[in-house]
């Protein structure tokens, strides 16, 4: 019952991950050094970056894909592992998939989750980012970060995250509202469109969905 | 006479019934396969006509009122409704140990129930105590219970087999509106919360769909992460990456085309 209001919240969480989910590996060379900090800060930090820019532009908030993806590059693309996040979502049909294969699944997903979230920027407000307790001995290389969304109105939203440390510094590699890992939910979707059509059918589905979402925003 | 929600129980059978000619769910290959879904045949006609029945009547309901009526007395309404819910927080909280929980809801209600104008306002949430989401459900989850196999509900939508139980718990045991003797009454209110909780699916709805390449699998996904998180009072344990161990193998070489060399090996 109180489930469909808790879901009810998924899509200002979406919003607000604006452009957090996502952000290719590729030349994530970027501000190497506020990646080096402790991985709460680091969140913290590209958190309020991220509701701050979305606020500030107009074009963000309609859904502006061009400037969606600039700020993904710009604000983002240094603190996220795009290539792990897509090969945990594959799952066990990235051991069979090419280097082009995988270039073009990674390329494709990070295409539909800016869609998706171009879409939700919208939402965002007055909301703000908190931590939650953070618990990791200073030597874990890999940890989850948790945090809440609070706005002056509606509940918070629970907003995690999980980081691995890097020769580059802290990377994010999933996110997770509300108790929803992201990789998590894709993964049998992934599965079902590999056991159906290989790595390529999966690829073909990315795709096509990419078409249509920009056919249905144009 | 005509009563309101007289009509809209009609309406809904006859939505159901123009559901049911409409046609049937599309169920790819391999379909209850899945460990977490041994009734997927049966669910994907279930979620199927659910969408239909959501499409024909409740999401343009939703949608009206929506549009009539302003935000601030939305959210007013949706307090009120899941005001009425917090004995339904504060017994599952008791259930699962938590009797401070249990007492915060209770005081919660009160506190909303006067102050906050029926449940208008929730003033208790203002004031540094925050609404529980705490359902039969989970309590059984708490117990040790797993979700066993999804289940998609007619009408209601995703479910498991122990959350299902759950529901029906919820629904005859705790929940206030059941206990109203006026019928035509109890039934308006069932009517409006259904209501009220559809329109505050909307926002939801597009990002949703937007991310689903599968609609069906990406909803069922989602609901059971989402029912673990809450058992878990928003700490589940981690689960194992099943394939984190044999995917890091570096890429397969392309297959051999026939107008193409062979890959030269990496350098």
């Amino acid at each position: 019952m109180s489930y469909t209001n808790v879901i009810a919240s998924l899509a200002l969480a979406a919003g607000l991950l604006g452009g957090v989910l996502p952000a290719s590996s590729a030349q994530a060379q970027g501000s190497a050094s506020a990646a080096l900090s402790a991985p709460d800060v680091l969140v913290k930090k590209l958190s309020d970056d991220v509701l701050d820019s979305i606020r500030r532009d107009p074009g963000l908030q309609a859904g502006d894909i061009a400037r969606l993806n600039a700020l993904v590059d710009e604000k983002i693309l240094p603190y996220v592992d795009f290539t792990k996040m897509t090969r945990l979502a594959v799952g066990r049909g990235w051991r069979d998939a090419t280097a082009e294969q995988r270039q073009a699944l990674t390329r494709e997903f990070r295409s539909l989750l800016v869609r998706t979230y171009a879409g939700a920027v919208s939402v965002v407000k007055d909301h703000k980012v908190e931590l939650r307790p953070y618990r990791a001995a200073p030597t874990d290389t890999d940890v989850t970060v948790r945090t809440q969304v609070v706005a002056s109105r509606g509940e918070p939203i629970q907003l995690d995250y999980r980081l691995e440390k890097t020769e580059a510094g802290w990377k994010i590699y999933d996110v997770n509202v509300l108790g929803v890992w992201l990789v998590e939910n894709y993964r049998n979707t992934f599965a079902s469109e590999i056991s159906r059509g290989g790595v390529d059918g999966l690829i073909k589905s990315l795709v096509e969905r990419n078409k249509a979402l920009e056919a249905r925003t144009s | 006479m005509v009563n309101a929600p007289a009509c809209l129980v009609r309406a809904l059978a006859a939505a159901l019934f123009l559901a049911v000619l409409a046609g049937c769910a599309s169920i790819p290959p391999g379909a209850g396969t899945h460990p977490v879904d041994p009734l997927e045949v049966y669910n994907r006609h279930v979620f199927d006509l659910n969408e239909r029945v959501d499409r024909a009547l409740l999401k343009p309901i939703a949608q009206a009122y929506e549009a009539v009526v302003p935000e601030d007395l939305r959210i007013c309404i949706n307090n009120a409704f899941l005001n009425l819910l917090e004995p339904v927080n504060s017994i599952n909280n008791l259930l699962q140990g938590k009797p401070s929980e249990a007492v915060a809801d209770l005081c919660r209600m009160v506190v909303n129930s006067t102050v906050g104008l029926l449940g208008c306002f929730d003033v208790a949430a203002k004031a540094g105590a925050p609404r529980s989401h705490e359902d039969f459900g989970q309590t059984l989850g708490r117990w040790g219970m797993e979700p066993g196999p999804y289940f998609v509900l007619p009408l209601l939508g995703p479910s498991s087999v122990r959350d299902t139980a759950g529901r029906l718990f919820d629904f005859l045991g705790t929940d206030p509106l059941w206990y109203i003797r006026n019928i035509p009454l109890r039934n308006s209110l069932v009517g409006a919360r259904l209501i009220d909780q559809r329109a505050a699916l909307l926002p939801a709805e597009k990002v949703f769909e937007a991310a689903a390449l599968d609609k069906y699998q990406f909803a069922r996904d989602a609901y059971l992460q989402l029912r673990r998180n809450l058992v878990h009072d928003g700490n589940p344990p981690r689960l194992k990456d099943p394939d984190e161990d044999d995917d890091t193998a570096p890429a397969k070489p392309p297959a051999p085309a026939a107008d193409q060399p062979p890959p030269q090996p990496a350098r």
